[in-house]
């Protein structure tokens, strides 16, 4: 009854616990490591607690209006300095509890040695229509 | 072909084939059958009684189906066990509908989807659409509270309350797409009101009415929010704040008070008044007195401190304010707001920033960041 947006960053959180750069892992568990979070969002639609999620590109570009008749500028890509976010996903939760709950879920998905990578996710909650009643 | 007729008969005939012991999922396959066959047969051949028409064809189709099923000795067995079907009346399997759909073992989310689905009779993707998640989600929700209801027998009344609370939920849903939330949730609560005798419903459903009869003007033609102060009352709904009123009243009468009729009396003050300035505040704080007597809820003594501000003057607010968890949703724009009758408008405009960050809705954040903006722009 509550959507939220779970992000996943690149950069801009804590190092997480098994800080291990993607290309420095087997194959195979680059293979686990998505496995698992394919499952994790079959899992969340067969609860009816999905809603929608998308893996982004590393490589982002910042764009910004630069006056009239002239083309917008843009900035970047500064990888090395900008925090990115990596992918996101949108649940439909009964409550914050489960939210923070299924954002741990899914920061446990293996990384290198098979280890969970303890990745950090930002927890957003989506602005809502107000309700009805209000008093 | 009248299909809010075959609508409003659904949940009633599931609620026939449930008690004759049919599980829901089958049920509700059985007569989703027989709608079909009903759109199929009835133009040329319209029955004489419709609910009579699609139990036997839908329990006609429910045995089929038992029969063909790998279980069949078993099911066949259970259903020779019920007693035959005799005359029972619809409200009964009404009922037993919504307390199926409001059953404790289902999250709240689950409840209001198979409430939407089984009484409403809405389809998945129209409730999708109401909720915002995508059709396959919402299948998935109603198939697994379907699941976990499927065990159920109904051999006791369920819970009025649960019932209440779930009816409360849609009704609360600000958005609505396709389908109406806030009206389907009226359509629902009325039906339960002829099926069920309980003050409370009666309450919630005059609290519905209330509310809904001042929708329309609760946001400018741009979706800004506008507070109940500055509304345009002559485009409240006036037939249905005297519904609303009158089903309250009777209420009221039975002299068994509860949460909804106290809240739909606080609902009733505010349509009674013909501007904002006539409202009987003092008799809205009594009411608010009741509702935390009720409820010991926070958020309703939250509400009751705007009261004694409106009744008693803003310092008498902010006194009732400072016994409260500074942390509660709205505190701080109540204490804006407060602090601006008050005449302190630096701290106002600083408490309305500070709200605007914290609001969990659109409109309300811009609300309150417009009323900051007013402030400072001073």
């Amino acid at each position: 009854m509550a959507k939220y947006l779970l992000l996943k960053h690149y950069r801009g959180a804590p190092a997480p616990v098994n800080d291990v750069p993607m290309d420095k892992w087997a194959p195979e568990e680059i293979t686990a490591h998505i496995q698992y979070m394919n499952d994790f969002a079959a899992r969340l639609e067969a609860n009816g607690e999905f809603v929608d999620g998308q893996a982004l590109a590393p490589e982002g570009t910042w764009v910004s209006y630069d006056g009239p008749g002239r083309p917008p500028v843009t900035d970047g890509p500064f990888a090395e300095t900008k925090d990115l976010i990596a992918g996101w996903m949108i649940i439909d939760v009964d409550s914050y509890e489960r939210a923070v709950e299924l954002a741990g879920e899914l920061s446990a998905a293996p990384g290198a040695g098979g280890k969970p990578i303890h990745e950090w996710l930002e927890l957003r909650p989506f602005l809502t229509e107000p309700p009805t009643i209000t008093e | 072909m009248n299909a809010e007729l075959l609508r409003s008969l659904t949940p009633s005939v599931i609620g026939v084939l449930v008690r004759r012991g049919a599980d829901f999922a089958a049920a509700e396959d059985a007569v989703q059958d027989a709608l079909v066959e009903a759109v199929r047969a009835w133009p040329d051949d319209p029955p004489r009684d419709a609910k009579g028409w699609l139990v036997t064809v839908a329990w006609r189709r429910f045995l089929d189906v038992a029969r063909a099923d790998t279980a069949r000795r078993r099911r066949e067995d259970l259903v020779d066990q019920e007693p035959p079907a005799g005359p029972a009346a619809a409200a009964d399997d009404t009922l037993r509908l919504y307390f199926l759909c409001a059953h404790p073992s289902l999250s709240p989310s689950s409840a209001v989807a198979l409430t939407l689905r089984a009484v409403g009779g809405l389809t998945t993707r129209q409730i999708a659409d109401a909720y915002l998640v995508p059709e396959a989600t919402m299948a998935q929700r109603i198939s697994r509270a379907k699941r976990t209801v499927a065990g159920v027998r109904f051999d006791k009344q369920g819970d009025v309350a649960t019932v209440l609370r779930v009816l409360y939920l849609v009704f609360n849903e600000g958005y609505s797409g396709d389908v109406d939330l806030a009206a389907e949730a009226i359509r629902l609560t009325r039906q339960l009101v002829t099926v069920i005798d309980h003050p409370e419903v009666a309450g919630l459903l005059a609290l519905m009415l209330l509310h809904h009869a001042r929708r329309a003007s609760r946001t400018a033609p741009d979706g800004s929010l506008v507070p109940l102060a500055e509304q345009d009352r002559s485009r409240w709904d006036t037939a249905l704040i005297a519904e609303g009123v009158n089903v309250l009243q009777l209420a009221l009468s039975r002299d068994r008070l509860g949460e909804f009729q106290a809240q739909a009396a606080i609902a009733a003050l505010h349509a009674d008044a013909q501007t904002a300035a006539e409202t009987d505040w003092v008799q809205i704080v009594e009411w608010y007195d009741e509702l935390a007597r009720l409820t010991g809820s926070p958020v309703v003594r939250l509400n009751r401190a705007v009261a004694v501000g409106e009744a008693d003057g803003p310092r008498a607010g902010l006194a009732a304010l400072a016994e409260l968890d500074a942390t509660l949703p709205r505190w701080t724009a109540v204490a804006a707001y407060l602090h601006e009758r008050d005449g302190d408008l630096a701290t106002a405009a600083r408490r309305y920033a500070e709200a605007a960050r914290k609001a969990t809705n659109a409109s309300e954040r811009d609300h309150l960041n417009r009323q900051a903006a007013r402030l400072n722009a001073r």
